[in-house]
C-alpha cells in the first residue's frame, strides 16, 4: 500500500475538528496534563540545570510535547516504546515519574540508573503488567529501531498481542541502524510503529542536508511499509494516526512508518543558541504554532471545558513538580565504589585498581626478590 | 575413532542439543537456515526447529545483532551468526555501546551469543581471514572465547549460550574440519574463564589460544626432540575475562614464558598478558616476556604472503630458543 501522505499545515491552523472522537472528554483532559507536565517539568529542569544542580546536558521538547504525548497514549499498558531524547513526554505517558527523571538528570545515587546514566536514558522493560513498558535509548542514533526490532520479535514468536513503538529524529534517519532496522522489521512483518520526529533539526543540521528525499515518509514505498504524515503539532491529529498505525500493527499487518512535522524551538541541548536557525522562525512558531496553545483552544471552544478545569490542573502539576523536586534535591549521590558494581552477572563486583584500594604502603619499594640488583658483569659468573 | 567428531561438527551438536533442551534457543543470521551457512555450521537445524527458531535475515549485521539484543531483554537466547566474523566490524557500535553496556545502565542483560568463522591459514585475503577479538576484549561487559579443540568447541558453545552475558564465540575456520574429539557423554559444558594446559612442560611456557595452539604443540614437541626443551602450551580458551591465575601459575612454573597469537601485533591481547606478568609477576622472570603475533599487515590472500605473515611453527621454535638462552 502506497504511503498516505497527509501533507501537514506546518504553522498555523487549529485542530482538525473531526479528531479524537475514540477519545472520551477525560482522556482527552489526560492529554492536555501530560503536555503541560511536560512542559511544567522541563522549566523546572531549567530552572534546576541554572543552579548547577543538573550535573550535564539538559534537553527540551519545547514546542513538541503534541508529538510524543499523543503518540504514546495510543499505546496500551503491555505496550512496550522506546523514546528519543525529546520524548520525555511519551515517557511520562507510560509511566515514568517526574521525580525518576529529576533524579536522573541530576545524577542521584537512587535514580533509576544510579547515576550511570544520564537525562531520560532509561526505562522499565520486561512482562507486560510488571513492567511500564519503555525501554531506553542510547546516544548512538538508530540504534533502537533494531533493539526494538528485536523486541518486537518476541511478541510476534509468543504470540502475544503486544506492539512496538519507537521514536527517531530526522538525522536518525540518515544511520546504517535506522535502515536495517526497518528493513528488518518490514521484513519480518513485526508490530513495530516507527515515528519520525521531523523538527527541522538534527543538532545544526537541516532536514535540507540530512535527506535528497522530498519527505521522510516517502521512504517508507521503499521499506515496503506503510507510511503517513501528519501535523505533529496537533495533539488529536497525531492520536489519530499513531491509533492507525497501532491498529495495523497489532492486527498483523506489520510494520509503519509515521512522520511528524514538528518544530525544534530550543537549541540541541540548554548550550546551543541556535545561531544557525533563520531569525523569527522560532518566534513565529511559538507565537502560531504551540502544540499546547491550539489544543487548550479546542478544549475550550469545541470540549467546552471550562478554564478553571485547565486552571486546577496546572496547580496540581505544579504541586507535583515541586514536590518530586524536593523528593529529589533530598536523594543522595552514589557512592563512589558503585561504579564497580554490575558490569556481569556473575561477578557481582570488579575490583578496584590498588592504587585506589588495599594498597600496603608499607610494602612499597620492598617488592624486589633477594639479590637483584646486586650482580655485577665485571665480576663474571654469568651464563 | 568412529564416534570422533570434528571441530565445526562439535559446535552444532552444541546448538542441536541446547535448541532442543531450551526453547527460548533461536538462531539468526544470513543463510543460515534454508542453505546451512556459508560453512554449513546451522546445517539441518530449519529442518527440525523450523523457520521460526532459525531466521535467514537480510545482510544487517546491525539489526541482527540489535535485535538478538531486544530479544534477549526479553528473556530469550539469541544465537547469531555473522556468516564471516570480518562483519562483525559492522556491528561494532550495537555490540559495544548498546550490548555491552545494557546490564551496567540499564540493568537489562543480553544473554546472547554471536558466534563466527574466524581466523586465517586459509587463502582468505583481507575480509575472510580477520581476528578481531582484541577490540571487544577491550571492552567491558563483553565476555570473549575462542576454542581450540573440538571438546571445547561443543562445551564452551553450550556455556555460552547459558551465559547471562553476551558472549563473543569465535570459531577457527581453519579448524573446523581438520581438528576432531570425541564429545564427553553427557551434558557437555565447558566453564567460561578457564583456561587449560595444552602440554606440560618445564623450561618455558607459551600462552596462546584458538589455531595457534596446535602450532604451539608442534613447536614444543619439536624443541623437544631436538633441543630437549620442556615446553608448557597454555590454550586460554576464553580471552575475556582472562583466567590470570593459569597464566601467573606457568609463569611461576617456568620463568619464561612467550605469547602466541595469529592476531596482529600492535594492541594484540599478547601486549595485555604481557603486562599482567609484569604487573603480578615481575620477580619471577627469567626474561622478558616475547611475543610472536601475525605482523601489522592487513592479510594478503597469496599462500607466500599469507604464511609470511601469519605466524609458523618455524617462528615459534625460533622465538622458543632465543627464550630459553636468555
Amino acid at each position: 500500500m502506497p504511503p498516505k501522505a497527509t501533507r501537514a499545515a506546518r504553522k498555523g491552523g487549529s485542530v482538525t475538528p473531526h479528531l479524537g472522537e475514540q477519545l472520551t472528554r477525560e482522556q482527552k483532559l489526560q492529554l492536555y496534563y501530560w503536555m503541560r507536565l511536560t512542559r511544567t517539568l522541563e522549566e523546572r529542569l531549567v530552572a534546576l540545570y541554572r543552579q548547577t544542580k543538573v550535573v550535564g546536558g539538559l534537553f527540551r521538547s519545547l514546542g513538541q510535547e503534541a508529538d510524543a504525548v499523543g503518540s504514546c497514549f495510543a499505546l496500551e499498558q503491555r505496550d512496550v516504546m522506546s523514546p528519543l531524547i525529546r520524548n520525555m513526554g511519551a515517557m511520562l505517558v507510560k509511566g515514568a515519574t517526574p521525580v525518576e527523571i529529576l533524579k536522573q538528570y541530576m545524577a542521584k545515587g537512587d535514580s533509576p540508573t544510579r547515576g550511570r546514566e544520564l537525562n531520560i536514558h532509561f526505562g522499565d522493560l520486561g512482562e507486560a503488567g510488571k513492567t511500564r513498558g519503555f525501554l531506553g535509548q542510547i546516544s548512538p542514533l538508530g540504534d533502537m529501531v533494531p533493539v526494538m526490532a528485536g523486541v518486537t520479535m518476541t511478541f510476534k514468536m509468543r504470540r502475544q498481542d503486544r506492539v512496538g513503538l519507537v521514536y527517531v529524529g530526522d538525522g536518525a534517519t540518515s544511520t546504517g541502524a535506522f535502515h536495517e532496522g526497518i528493513n528488518f522489521a518490514g521484513v519480518q512483518r513485526l508490530p513495530l510503529v516507527v515515528i519520525v520526529e521531523n523538527n527541522g533539526y538534527a543538532y545544526s543540521t537541516p532536514t535540507a542536508k540530512q535527506t535528497a528525499a522530498a519527505q521522510f515518509v516517502d521512504k517508507a514505498i521503499g521499506y515496503g511499509v506503510y507510511g503517513e504524515q501528519v501535523d505533529g503539532n496537533d495533539v488529536l491529529a497525531v492520536y489519530d494516526c499513531t491509533k492507525r498505525a497501532v491498529d495495523r500493527a497489532r492486527a498483523g499487518e506489520g510494520v509503519s512508518l509515521l512522520e511528524f512535522m514538528t518544530f525544534r524551538r530550543k537549541g540541541h541541548a540548554e548550550h546551543d543558541n541556535q545561531s544557525y536557525v533563520k531569525p523569527g522562525e522560532v518566534e513565529q512558531w511559538a507565537a502560531e504554532n504551540d502544540p499546547i496553545d491550539r489544543y487548550v483552544r479546542v478544549l475550550l471552544d469545541r470540549e467546552k471545558v471550562g478554564q478553571a478545569a485547565l486552571d486546577e490542573i496546572d496547580a496540581r502539576i505544579h504541586r507535583e513538580v515541586d514536590e518530586a523536586t524536593d523528593i529529589a534535591e533530598a536523594s543522595p549521590f552514589p557512592q563512589p565504589h558503585d561504579a564497580l558494581v554490575g558490569v556481569y552477572g556473575d561477578r557481582p563486583t570488579e575490583q578496584p585498581l590498588w592504587y585506589r584500594e588495599g594498597a600496603d604502603v608499607s610494602s612499597l619499594g620492598k617488592e624486589r626478590a633477594e639479590g637483584w640488583g646486586t650482580w655485577d658483569a665485571s665480576k663474571g659468573g654469568s651464563r | 575413532m568412529s564416534n570422533e567428531i570434528t571441530y565445526l561438527e562439535a559446535i552444532r551438536e552444541a546448538l542441536f542439543e541446547e535448541m532442543e533442551r531450551d526453547p527460548e534457543v533461536f538462531m539468526l543470521g544470513e543463510d543460515i537456515g534454508a542453505f546451512g551457512g556459508a560453512f554449513k555450521v546451522t546445517d539441518g537445524l530449519m529442518a527440525k526447529f523450523g523457520e521460526e527458531r532459525v531466521i535467514d535475515s537480510p545482510i544487517s549485521e546491525i539489526a541482527i545483532v540489535g535485535a538478538a539484543a531486544g530479544a534477549s531483554h526479553m528473556g530469550m537466547r539469541p544465537v547469531v551468526e555473522m556468516q564471516f566474523i570480518d562483519f562483525i566490524a559492522n556491528a561494532y557500535d550495537m555490540l559495544t555501546n548498546y550490548v555491552a553496556t545494557a546490564r551496567y545502565r540499564a540493568f537489562l542483560p543480553c544473554p546472547m551469543v554471536v558466534r563466527g568463522p574466524s581466523g586465517g591459514y586459509v587463502r582468505g585475503g583481507p575480509f575472510h581471514s580477520q581476528n578481531p577479538e582484541a577490540g571487544f576484549i577491550h571492552t567491558p561487559g563483553l565476555k570473549v572465547v575462542y576454542p581450540a579443540t573440538a571438546e571445547d568447541a561443543k562445551g564452551l558453545m553450550k556455556a555460552a549460550i547459558r551465559d547471562d552475558d553476551c558472549v563473543l564465540f569465535f570459531e577457527h575456520k581453519y579448524l573446523y574440519r581438520r581438528i576432531k574429539g570425541v564429545m564427553p557423554a553427557g551434558d557437555h559444558v565447558v566453564p567460561i574463564g578457564k583456561a587449560r594446559t595444552a602440554r606440560e612442560g618445564n623450561d618455558i611456557s607459551i600462552i596462546t589460544y584458538a589455531a595457534t595452539v596446535h602450532k604451539a604443540v608442534e613447536a614444543a614437541e619439536r624443541l623437544q626432540a631436538e633441543d630437549g626443551l620442556s615446553v608448557e602450551v597454555i590454550d586460554l580458551r576464553t580471552l575475556s575475562p582472562l583466567d590470570d591465575e593459569a597464566i601467573f601459575n606457568t609463569v611461576r612454573k617456568t620463568n619464561r614464558v612467550m605469547v602466541v597469537h595469529e592476531d596482529t601485533r600492535t594492541g594484540g591481547i599478547a601486549g595485555e598478558i604481557t603486562a599482567r606478568i609484569n604487573e603480578s609477576c615481575f620477580a619471577f622472570l627469567d626474561a622478558p616476556v616475547l611475543r610472536v603475533t601475525a605482523h601489522d599487515i592487513p592479510l594478503p590472500y597469496a599462500p607466500a604472503l599469507e604464511d609470511f605473515v601469519l605466524p609458523q611453527v618455524d617462528d615459534i621454535v625460533l622465538a622458543s630458543r632465543r627464550l630459553a638462552a636468555w
